[in-house]
């Protein structure tokens, strides 16, 4: 699979629908655990082994009383003496709403070789966008209020959706309008922002039923913090300032400070029965996917 | 000594105050933070800096800024080390220098100082004057306003020679009876003239004295000692252990100056002289013409060679060495003797030591030069080269061409023996020499006598060209000019066999005369006087060697006796046919350093010592600025990545092999084994049957004789190397084409050096050997430029009638018994009892015959003969006798006389056994 350069990347929907088309081609399509499918009755193509609505056959049966005229097959029934009843089985897709953080944090490149976290996390989504279209599988964005769908046209849309998506605050938090019960969900951020936020919108979608996995897209300047001398940090915005006389001496802290915030999602995770995964803009953008494809395949444990 | 400071601009230094305030300033200001987009910062607020760290400039870092703007600011402000003193006197003031070559090192800086004494004068309005005690003036000092005195100072010139004390105390009186202050300009020797000079100028006034205390350094004349050039280094005063460069210095092969040998002179510490030996190709030590030691500019640091250092290169080369192989009759081997001591020797073909450009080329009993030769012989002596030719048995029998322009007279032929056993008279003393003659004086010891010459046809230049004859008038050594060169031929052999003068130490002395060996070094006065020498090139205080212009001629005595001064500059001298070279130092100096009395006023020459330190000082705070810039990028976290190092390749082309496999194949496959050779002739079928006859003779020796050739090799003439093998197979067809003169140069040089040529002109069915048969036609005017001895029919007792098979007939395809060989010795007689005359040495050169060996040798593969020979058995007999005369033929080249040497085994036998 080839590595997003950041050239290639273009800024336009159309852009990222190429580049996440190109990294979901090596995915066969998703099929998205559904669990609680009664709770969904939207078709998809999830076979439940027994009658009821969908596209492919499931049995014959005998003419019941209340079965209406149009509902005989007579095709079959012309075989024998009995009338008969074509069957279907009963199929259901699932919905996977994403969440992708706009705010100006995801902005943020460390080096003139990475894409921005933003890009990264958009290329991402876009692909198991990609990857739960072919599955049959409808999706949605969590923060734009509109309901899971599937096919082309909605895939195009998303993809408008999320290059348009400019937040201007400096940390996103997620944003859970649209959660139909008992769909999956996927939150992608640096969650660098208020963790309280996180864990609230997280609690909520668990109540909901709707269990989901964490994306967590950091840039490894944020991981190893190389600064050195006297600097004045600013955020993305410029609204917050730190100034410090010698940056090597609070990497420690600093770092040690990323890891407990990693602990607390992954904690948080835990306790709701997510999945947590950091990854980072320098690794391949295929890591983070075959990760996440792996989680919805099997169902967040 | 302390050193002073002074500076040129004080005031600047109250800048200095402003170092504080600036302390003050800097340190209030901390380094600009940078500023970085980081959205990590929400996980740093609330995080403080570990330790306290004031907001201000590290200490150092102010330190260090202080520290240049310190060093700027008295950088500005012009430190001078060593400043200039004043001096203050009234009265006429004498400048005396001594102006001798030892002061023309440090020249400029004298003049500095003299300028100055003479501006200060004029400030004071003191009359000066100026006075050279190398050149004193011829009248009473004369003062003049320190103004016009300055003005011409840029004429002083040191001289090349140290003041004569002779002059200088004639001089002394003249100084007048007005009061004046001296400063004296030492050169810093010792000088036995000193102490009057002083006591006179202190009696007039203040003395004092500026002296550098640098140390002078000379050089002696070079002089060979034990075949190597030794140079003597002089200085003073002794010092610490000290290595200065000398070099050589001499046209290059293109005319231009330059340095050709460097040598170390090590003085060890304490002493003031050590010596050098110079070991130098002759080529080169001829070309140098001054010593001098690198980087001096004075005329004592160089030492002028003339003639006495060149070494002549004299070239020897005998006719083919066909004589008993023992020293002492090698044509060569006295003038060995008598040229190697003084004269550099080379040997070798004719053409290579014509590209060494000998000063001299002696050929003994060398009859034949052929065309490319004799063309670059003329060239070489016509540019001023010395042929001597000695005569011998091969010249008297040459057929001398009426008018050979290498023989400066012309010469009967067969030459004369007076005295041997079959002529009336007595063996012929020397006439005493003529006057006008080159060998005039020397005295003519009684033994020398003349057994056997050549003599020369009577011709009106004779009489003009005889240098030396013999008691009865006859010419013993004629020369000749030809352009810039000369010839001279000795009528006797080189060696003891026609004369004894080669015994003699005459023999020594008339080579010496004739300017082929080298003479003495020394010059003794005896021998310069009547003569005259005029200077060539002169030498400067500077060293610098300039043309010597119209200066006019001096006597020999003069040259050999007084010391140089005005009249006797040091340089070149050149004579009638030498150059002498007149150094500044001689090679009895010696050197020492001037002392003066106690209370004497001696000072350095501190104008040359004056030292600005503001370049310094202004480098050492653009250092301090640029640390600064390091150590600031360091401190606010700018300084990041280490620049990575430029690795520049450089690209080594690889040299181009020049692709010679071929030759190197070929002469590898002539030389690792024995390899019959033939000329191509250019027939194709003549040539296959030469190789066909040399393949059938190569199976037969490899059958029959431990000789065991590989293939044979046709050879080219024009292209190929012969020396590679022992024997030349060189049919003749009248289609052949005459050789390049190239190639004839190349072919008599094989001839000398032991080759041996066999050639088949294939008629000897239709004559006999001589110039009746096309083909003898051909072979005359082929071999005409060659180096061919006499020759003769084969004798009965020749030794290749018995190197391997005896034999008596010498058939090929055709059985004519005309085969010619080199002559053997008239004198060669037959020991008692023994069959064989006692022949001398060596393998005949040519082997001339006309019955078609090739083809009576010739076999193909198989072994089988090719071509019908005489008829049935008598035929096949005759095929046989001519392959054992082939057999005989390559043992004879490749053995030489050893069977005839086997004559002597009972002679020898005998004398060990008892």
């Amino acid at each position: 699979m080839s590595q997003a350069t950041p050239k290639d990347t273009a800024t336009t929907p159309a852009g990222l629908r190429h580049r996440a088309e190109a990294h979901a081609s090596a995915f066969p399509a998703l099929l998205a655990q559904a669990e609680h499918l009664a709770a969904t009755v939207l078709l998809g193509e999830h076979g439940r082994k027994r009658a009821g609505m969908g596209d492919e056959f499931w049995q014959y049966r005998p003419t019941q009383h209340g079965d209406g005229l149009r509902d005989v097959d007579w095709r079959r029934s012309a075989r024998s003496d009995a009338t008969f009843v074509r069957q279907k089985e009963w199929q259901a897709a699932q919905s996977v709403m994403l969440w992708v953080d706009d705010a100006l944090s995801m902005s943020f490149a460390g080096g003139k070789d990475r894409p921005t976290k933003g890009h990264r996390a958009r290329v991402i989504a876009m692909a198991l966008c990609v990857l739960l279209n072919k599955g049959g599988e409808r999706f949605g964005l969590a923060d734009r209020g509109t309901p899971p769908r599937r096919g082309e046209g909605h895939l195009t849309r998303t993809a408008g959706h999320l290059m348009n998506a400019e937040g201007t605050a400096d940390y996103g938090a997620p944003n859970a309008r649209v959660l139909p019960a008992g769909s999956r969900a996927v939150f992608i951020s640096d969650f660098l922002g208020d963790p309280a936020e996180v864990a609230t919108a997280l609690t909520a979608a668990t109540d909901r039923g709707v269990r989901g996995v964490l994306l967590q897209v950091l840039d490894p300047d944020e991981e190893a913090f190389p600064y050195d001398g006297r600097t004045v940090f600013e955020s993305m915005s410029g609204a917050i300032k730190f100034e410090t006389l010698k940056a090597n001496s609070l990497r420690d802290a600093y770092l040690q400070r990323l890891a407990a915030r990693k602990a607390q999602l992954q904690d948080l995770a835990r306790k709701t029965g997510w999945r947590y995964m950091c990854h980072h803009t320098n690794d391949p953008a295929a890591k983070a996917l075959l990760w996440l494809y792996q989680s919805l395949e099997r169902g967040a444990s | 000594m302390i050193a002073s400071l002074a500076f040129t601009a004080p005031l600047l230094l109250a800048a200095l105050a402003i170092l504080p305030i600036l302390w003050w300033l800097l340190r209030a200001v901390p380094p600009a933070p940078v500023k970085r987009r980081f959205p990590g910062i929400a996980l740093l607020l609330g995080l403080t800096d570990d330790k306290a760290q004031t907001d201000t400039t590290p200490w150092w870092l102010l330190l260090l800024r202080m520290l240049a703007v310190a060093a700027f600011i008295i950088g500005f402000a012009g430190p001078v080390l060593n400043p200039e003193e004043d001096r203050a006197g009234s009265g006429p003031l004498l400048i005396a220098m001594d102006g001798s070559w030892a002061s023309a090192r440090d020249w400029p800086a004298r003049k500095a100082r003299v300028e100055e004494l003479l501006a200060e004068a004029a400030r004071e309005g003191r009359p000066a004057t100026i006075t050279l005690l190398s050149d004193p003036p011829a009248g009473p000092l004369s003062f003049q306003s320190a103004d016009a005195v300055a003005a011409t100072l840029a004429g002083v010139q040191p001289r090349a020679w140290a003041p004569d004390a002779d002059k200088v105390a004639e001089w002394l009186p003249r100084l007048g009876d007005a009061a004046f202050d001296t400063v004296w300009f030492s050169d810093g020797l010792d000088r036995d003239s000193r102490a009057d000079v002083l006591a006179a100028f202190e009696a007039k006034g203040d003395v004092s004295i500026i002296e550098t205390a640098r140390p002078i350094y000379a050089l002696k004349p070079a002089v060979f000692k034990d075949g190597r050039i030794s140079i003597t280094a002089l200085r003073s005063p002794a010092g610490a252990a000290q290595s200065i460069t000398l070099s050589a210095m001499g046209p290059d092969p293109n005319g231009a100056e330059r340095e050709l040998a460097t040598a170390t002179a090590d003085f060890a510490a304490g002493a003031t002289s050590t010596e050098v030996l110079l070991d130098l190709p002759t080529e080169l030590r001829n070309r140098v013409n001054r010593f001098e030691i690198a980087g001096l500019r004075s005329a004592g640091a160089v030492a002028l060679t003339d003639d006495a250092l060149k070494r002549r290169e004299v070239g020897l080369l005998a006719g083919r060495n066909d004589q008993e192989a023992q020293d002492l009759l090698s044509p060569l081997y006295y003038l060995n003797k008598a040229l190697v001591p003084t004269a550099d020797l080379i040997e070798g073909s004719l053409q290579d030591m014509l590209l060494a450009s000998p000063d001299a080329l002696v050929l003994a009993d060398v009859a034949t030069v052929s065309g490319a030769e004799r063309d670059a012989l003329l060239d070489w002596v016509d540019e001023g080269g010395m042929l001597v030719r000695f005569a011998g048995p091969r010249t008297a029998a040459a057929d001398v061409e009426s008018d050979d322009p290498l023989m400066p007279v012309r010469l009967r032929a067969g030459g004369r023996s007076v005295g041997g056993a079959m002529s009336w008279g007595e063996p012929k003393a020397l006439r005493a020499f003529t006057r006008d003659g080159p060998f005039f004086g020397l005295s003519i010891p009684e033994d020398v006598q003349v057994t056997a010459q050549v003599v020369a046809q009577p011709d009106p230049d004779l009489a003009a060209r005889t240098v030396a004859s013999l008691a009865d008038g006859t010419p013993l050594v004629t020369r000749k000019s030809l352009g810039d060169g000369q010839i001279i031929l000795f009528h006797v052999t080189a060696n003891a066999e026609w004369s004894t003068l080669p015994l003699s130490g005459l023999f020594v002395q008339m080579l010496e005369r004739l300017a082929i060996s080298t003479r003495p070094a020394t010059i003794a006065a005896e021998d310069l006087i009547g003569t005259t020498w005029v200077p060539e090139e002169t030498l400067d205080a500077f060293g610098v060697v300039s043309d010597a212009g119209d200066l006019a001629g001096v006597a020999g005595e003069v040259l050999a006796e007084n010391p140089i001064g005005a009249a006797l500059p040091p340089g070149l001298y050149a004579g009638e046919d030498r150059r002498i070279a007149l150094n500044v130092i001689a090679s009895d100096t010696t050197l020492s350093a001037s002392s003066w009395p106690a209370g004497t006023k001696v000072e350095g020459l501190s104008v040359a010592q004056e030292t600005p330190l503001m370049g310094a000082l202004l480098s050492a705070a653009l250092l301090l600025l640029l640390l600064d810039i390091l150590a600031t990028l360091s401190l606010s976290g700018k300084l990041r990545g280490a620049t990575t190092a430029a690795v520049v390749l450089f690209a080594v082309s690889a040299l181009p092999q020049q692709s010679r496999a071929q030759d190197d194949s070929r002469a590898v496959q002539a030389t690792s084994e024995v390899v019959l050779a033939y000329v191509k002739t250019g027939d194709a079928k003549l040539d296959r049957v030469s190789d066909e006859g040399l393949r059938g003779l190569s199976m037969s020796l490899f059958r029959r004789t431990s000789v065991e050739p590989a293939d044979p090799i046709m050879v080219d003439l024009e292209a190929d190397e012969l020396s590679f093998f022992p024997i030349l197979y060189w049919p003749i067809i009248e289609s052949q084409p005459t050789p390049s003169p190239e190639a004839y140069a190349k072919l008599n040089r094989y001839l000398r050096t032991g080759g041996m040529i066999l050639f088949d002109t294939r008629d000897g069915n239709i004559g006999g050997f001589g110039a009746s048969t096309p083909m003898g036609r051909k072979l005359q005017a082929l071999a005409a430029p060659l180096d061919i001895p006499a020759l003769e029919p084969i004798p009965e007792d020749h030794v290749l009638t018995r190197t391997f098979y005896l034999l008596q007939d010498y058939p090929g395809r055709f059985t004519s018994r005309d085969i010619w060989v080199e002559a053997a010795p008239a004198d060669a007689q037959a020991a008692e009892g023994l069959p064989f005359r006692d022949l001398n040495d060596g393998v005949t050169p040519v082997l001339i015959g006309g019955n078609d060996w090739a083809a009576a040798w010739a076999r193909d593969a198989r072994g089988n003969a090719l071509y019908p020979v005489g008829r049935g058995f008598a035929g096949e007999r005759q095929r046989e006798l001519a392959i054992r005369f082939g057999v005989n033929v390559v043992m004879h080249v490749l053995t030489g006389n050893y069977k005839s040497d086997q004559v002597h085994v009972p002679a020898l036998l005998e004398r060990l056994g008892n």
